[in-house]
């Protein structure tokens, strides 16, 4: 994290004239709403907050890819098969964009991944969860990127310019991501007795979990208040869930399948919906690295770094060799 | 763990989505050198139809202006809207002008 | 939230990134349109159709493993792209073939037996290190690229309108294999040691893919005599190993008779890989 410290400058408290001008003037471009753009100056806060929100969504989206990948070889149909393909595929791409934007603000990507690797950076938890059955696929479409997407899209207006663009890119290539997820469930609640079997109980695996991916409710989110200020977030977790419950609540009858959770109802009162309790012990336990497939995720991501070592140096070697043979030349 | 060696460089990458339109920065990625950077190019950022002709520049070979001197670089133009079309209201409904 | 919802909510703050985020389907032949098309093939159209789907899509299923196990994340990409691709020709030849039997191309893929499996011996391959995949994409790459192009004249107007979209995506597949045989071949000492392993492994199956058979005289000018490939693929192969500062193997050629249904031993596991779930409920639609 060397690079975060060269802008900063000093670390007390008190700022140096130049970095009041650059306060001010980051204070006046989130007050007009416009955005924080990579060669600004920026508080350290914020390049850490925003650092470690990027990357965390960067390696979302790189570990997401494991749980369907599991499947690509053996979806059911040619054309699920091309659809699964390309939507894992977009996965690395979105990763990619997202470790893209967080290069902007200093932190090389192998130094993002190398926090990864060691198990220092988190990743959303719901990757830690295994994909035990094709309906997981349908579960993991429509739940688990119903719930990014719903995340995603305020964060397409996020006060640093580079996150907002990949936010941008992304939504717009996720927009079939969660389509066909709905899909594949809808097939199967209208298919065999074990086809639908399989699509509820892929259901009442991934509800609970989707809904713990807007992070821990407002009353225990210690740096919303920060980031809301930022102009970083612009919705409260719970503000979220709840809008996202509002719309799979709709979405599951036309599935005609069950949300697994006896206390949903509409509070009329209040205007919101209420859920059951979500087991947050278990969530920070999986967090923490204690989930049924933290250990397999982190372990291929690192074989597949450390097999390809002596791919990348060769391909380093060789731009080397030729740019010798220019020079020469 | 990180292999000085085996770490690809920076490169950045612009699209042009139509003829007649120009190249639009897209956004960055690794590669080992000029060549593979496009093939990362074309395969991460034009999966979707998004483009006829790509470029990449070596993220290091880009000069930016300073944000700090943006008063000293762009202030001059703010103001002077004689340079506009709009500036010349007494002209206005005067055909072909 | 709909597709509708998301682009509506992104228009609200201009389109500053928009020519760079645009996105679009496309228009290109497509295995569905194949699927509801009226032309049938003969039985032996169709069994030529189902030896160009059987390499392709065994292929795309080994190439698409590497996805999320790549030397690098843009590389999990291109290797994506290429199965992709490959995936395509497949469903496009297999649409075509199934049609002389009223099938469809799931009943092909998923419901035919090892032996009725037309693919090569090089196809079946397992994936190795990264040198090996590269290796088996340079040689495949290579030849498709000399067949899709032959077969532009193809007699059957399906067969060179699917060769007319692969022979461009395949162009690319050859230049991402050869980019990366230079870059293995002449990186470093590991990378060329293990590109000569890849080439040893790999060289026994490249016999095969040039015999012909009763079905390429039988069917006149729908289809392309592998023989006739040879010389070109042989021409441009070592041109592109002498770049990239390796040899050709001398290792012999393996007696390998895929197009008879007598496969490597490895198509077993990925037929049982590949058609597990689908035979576990027979009759379903997904």
């Amino acid at each position: 994290m060397a690079a975060q410290q060269e802008s900063g400058g000093s670390l007390s408290a008190v700022l140096s004239p130049e970095e009041q001008a650059g306060q001010d003037r980051f204070n006046a471009i989130i007050a007009e709403d416009s955005r924080i753009e990579p060669r600004d100056w920026m508080p350290e806060a914020y390049r850490r907050t925003l650092t470690r929100q990027m990357s965390q969504h960067a390696h979302s989206e790189i570990i997401g890819m494991q749980p369907e990948a599991n499947w690509i070889t053996r979806a059911p149909s040619l054309k699920r098969k091309a659809i699964l393909m390309a939507k894992v595929q977009d996965e690395a791409g979105h990763g990619l964009y997202l470790y893209s934007g967080t290069e902007t603000l200093g932190t090389p990507r192998d130094v993002l991944n190398d926090q990864l690797m060691t198990g220092k950076a988190k990743y959303s938890s719901i990757f830690n969860y295994p994909a035990r059955s094709w309906a997981d696929m349908g579960a993991i479409g429509w739940l688990v990127d119903g719930a990014a997407i719903a995340n995603q899209v305020p964060l397409c207006r996020a006060s640093y310019g580079p996150y907002g663009r990949a936010m941008v890119r992304i939504c717009k290539e996720e927009s079939f991501h969660q389509r066909q997820g709905f899909e594949i469930l809808l097939e199967l609640a209208n298919g065999t007795e074990a086809q639908k079997k399989m699509a509820q109980d892929a259901i009442n695996r991934f509800y609970a979990p989707s809904l713990m991916m807007f992070g821990p409710p407002d009353s225990d989110s210690p740096n919303s208040g920060q980031s809301t200020a930022w102009k970083i977030k612009r919705f409260s977790n719970d503000e979220l869930r709840q809008r996202f419950v509002g719309m799979i609540v709709e979405q599951v009858k036309i599935l005609g399948l069950t949300l697994p959770d006896p206390e949903l109802r509409f509070d009329e009162e209040s205007g919101t919906w209420k859920h059951m309790d979500l087991d947050w012990v278990e969530f920070k336990a999986v967090i923490a690295g204690n989930g049924p497939c933290n250990a397999q995720r982190l372990q291929r991501r690192r074989d597949a770094h450390n097999e390809g070592a002596w791919v990348r140096e060769a391909a380093a070697a060789y731009a080397a060799k030729m740019a010798r043979k220019t020079e020469v030349a | 763990m990180t292999e000085s060696e085996g770490t690809w460089p920076l490169w950045e990458v612009f699209v042009r989505s139509s003829r007649g339109l120009s190249h639009v920065h897209a956004g960055s990625l690794h590669a080992p050198d000029a060549e593979m950077a496009l093939k990362n190019a074309r395969d991460l950022y034009t999966r979707r139809n998004e483009g006829v002709s790509l470029w990449v520049v070596a993220s290091s070979d880009i000069i930016a202006s300073d944000p700090d001197a943006k008063g000293m670089y762009f202030e001059s133009p703010q103001g002077k809207d004689y340079r506009h079309a709009t500036y010349y209201t007494k002209s206005e409904g005067v055909k072909h002008l | 939230m709909s597709a509708h919802n998301i682009d509506h909510s992104l228009d609200s703050f201009g389109d500053s990134t928009a020519s760079a985020t645009r996105v679009t389907p496309g228009n290109a032949l497509r295995p569905e349109d194949i699927a509801i098309a009226q032309e049938k093939p003969s039985e032996q159209v169709a069994e030529y159709a189902l030896r160009l789907g059987d390499d392709a899509l065994i292929l795309a299923q080994r190439l698409s493993h590497w996805i999320s196990r790549g030397p690098e994340i843009e590389e999990d990409i291109a290797l994506g792209n290429i199965a992709l691709d490959q995936l395509g020709h497949a469903r496009s030849f297999l649409s075509y073939a199934a049609k002389a039997w009223d099938k469809t191309e799931d009943d092909l893929a998923y419901w035919r037996e090892e032996e009725d499996f037309r693919s090569l011996h090089i196809v079946e391959q397992p994936n190795g290190d990264f040198g090996v995949t590269i290796v088996r994409q340079l040689i495949i790459s290579i030849y498709q690229h000399l067949l899709y192009t032959a077969l532009l004249d193809s007699g059957d107007a399906t067969i060179a309108a699917i060769s007319a979209k692969a022979v461009k995506e395949v162009d690319y597949h050859r230049d991402h294999a050869i980019a990366w045989t230079l870059r293995l071949g002449i990186g470093t000492e590991e990378s060329a040691r293990r590109m000569r392993h890849a080439l040893d492994i790999l060289w026994p199956y490249v016999g095969e893919m040039f015999e012909d058979e009763e079905l390429h005289a039988a069917l006149g000018d729908v289809a392309v005599a592998p023989s006739s490939l040879r010389a070109a693929w042989e021409e441009e192969f070592t041109a592109v190993l002498h770049d990239a500062e390796l040899a050709v193997p001398t290792v012999p050629f393996a007696m390998a008779r895929g197009r008879r249904g007598e496969h490597s031993e490895h198509l077993g596991f990925i037929l049982a890989e590949m058609q597990v779930l689908a035979r576990k409920h027979p009759g379903a639609t997904w």
